[in-house]
């Protein structure tokens, strides 16, 4: 079928379809030229949907307790959008894209829509057309969006500039207090899981994580005190009280200015990646053979190559 | 000109592979996924015991090129047709429908007829499957007439 674009793609979405949104989607990830058009009808539906990310660390059992999340925002009546991002090859440029397997139970719920993105070479744990992807979801009216990351663990801060809510997931026996303490994941989670909880070591990991957190806390009170919550996406265990904290973050991020001014640093993201893609593709456009033939021979060097490429 | 290294590659063609039925042999569809990544597609998994609803529903929503069906247990000649229709039924007549497994001769050709595109039997090199979805994958898109979706709203 020929992409449909414009105002009929755009308009399809906004009434929930979901062939429509899978379409837009396909667009907007693969930068097509519609995908311009169709950031512009979708924008102005965007910031009123939590974003909920979830990263943590290969098998920690974030997709799977992304599917238990679905199934507790689709008791409440919830339409559920969710990006499940996985790793793209740096050698072939392929992917596995394995989230979805964990969710299957959702997939002919019409009121869940799943869509598995390669991250495409960017580090970070998301993908750099993400907000492209979160405007369709925006748009197309659901309640709730699951952002899954890669998965690297430690430094998947990114998350923190694209989803509202951070969860982030580990399980019991990943390591001690140190671990705990170190940069990264640890300053950005708004709240903690320890997945798999009905295994040995549960009880020493959420202390660990709760002593790591104390150690930074003033003696005045944050407005938010990141919980630290003990789960098993396997029997459901500590699901709705997770549920429950996500929509007190809520609540308190649009009660606060805080809601806010995380939009804005979204906004900023969104913004800062469009203009380096945009900026980079169109500079690597105008590189030639001659230019390459030129820094071999020395009659040039990178740098006074690049400032000149760039004023170009 | 641009430089043939820094030169963008078309976006990655996205293939869901995809197990219907009951049977729970899933070596075969994990070895064409792990070469679908090697040679540089998106490929996802849906795991076993999938339904032909769940099955055309995930190609939906994850927008892929190409279906790969595969069974062992021998209901090829119900569940591919159903997974075909269901795909239909949706407006993605398009998406190329290939199947895997064990299946006799004389069903290869009925499949065809009702829409599998192709099935590659025990002992196929992978590379033959490799290129057949390069080759194929742009020229369906090409040449199928686009019919009107059934539309599914999200309630």
């Amino acid at each position: 079928m020929p992409v449909k674009t414009g105002s009929d793609l755009s308009e399809r979405v906004r009434k929930g379809d979901i062939a429509a949104a899978a379409r837009a989607m396909s667009v907007v990830v693969d930068e097509r030229p519609e995908a311009d058009e169709l950031s512009k009808a979708f924008f102005p539906y965007s910031g009123r949907t939590q974003k909920i990310g979830l990263c943590g660390p290969p098998g920690a059992g974030k997709s799977s307790l992304a599917g238990r999340l679905i199934g507790f925002f689709r008791k409440q009546g919830l339409k559920v959008g969710m990006l499940a991002v996985d790793p793209s090859s740096p050698i072939s440029g392929g992917a596995f894209l394995g989230d979805r397997l964990r969710i299957q139970e959702h997939a002919t719920d019409s009121g869940v829509f799943i869509r598995s993105l390669a991250s495409r070479g960017m580090i970070g744990g998301v993908s750099h057309t993400i907000f492209g992807a979160i405007h369709v979801l925006e748009a197309a009216g659901f309640d709730k969006i699951i952002v899954e990351t890669v998965g690297t663990g430690q430094d998947e801060v990114e998350i923190g500039r694209v989803a509202d809510s951070v969860v982030s997931v580990t399980t019991p026996q990943l390591g001690d207090e140190i671990q705990a303490m170190k940069a990264g994941v640890m300053e950005i989670g708004d709240f903690f899981v320890v997945n798999k909880a009905d295994i040995p070591g549960a009880d020493k990991a959420i202390s660990d994580l709760k002593g790591a957190l104390a150690l930074g806390r003033g003696h005045a009170p944050k407005p938010w005190e990141p919980p630290v919550l003990g789960a098993s996406a396997a029997s459901g265990e500590g699901v709705a009280e997770l549920g429950r904290a996500l929509e007190r973050h809520w609540n308190f991020l649009r009660q606060s200015g805080e809601g806010k001014r995380r939009l804005r640093e979204q906004h900023r993201e969104e913004l800062s990646l469009y203009i380096s893609r945009r900026a980079y593709r169109d500079a690597m456009r105008r590189v030639s053979d001659k230019n390459l033939d030129d820094l071999l021979e020395h009659r040039i060097d990178p740098a006074s190559l690049g400032a000149r490429i760039l004023r170009a | 000109m641009v430089a043939g290294a820094l030169e963008e590659t078309r976006r990655p063609y996205r293939i869901l592979i995809a197990k219907p039925g009951l049977d729970g042999h899933d070596r075969g569809a994990k070895v064409i996924v792990r070469a679908l990544r090697d040679a540089g597609f998106e490929v996802i998994y849906t795991g076993i015991r999938q339904t032909p609803e769940m099955i055309a529903q995930t190609a939906m929503q994850e927008d892929v090129d190409a279906i790969g069906l595969s069974l062992l247990s021998g209901a090829h000649m119900t569940l591919f047709p159903q997974v075909t229709q269901l795909l239909k039924a949706r407006g993605l007549e398009r998406v190329l429908v290939f199947g895997g497994g064990i299946i006799p001769d004389e069903d290869v050709a009925k499949l065809k007829k009702k829409g599998v595109d192709r099935v590659f039997g025990p002992g196929t090199p992978l590379s033959t499957i490799v290129d057949y979805l390069n080759a194929s994958i742009g020229s369906k898109a090409a040449t199928s007439k686009p019919k009107k979706a059934t539309r599914s709203k999200a309630r």
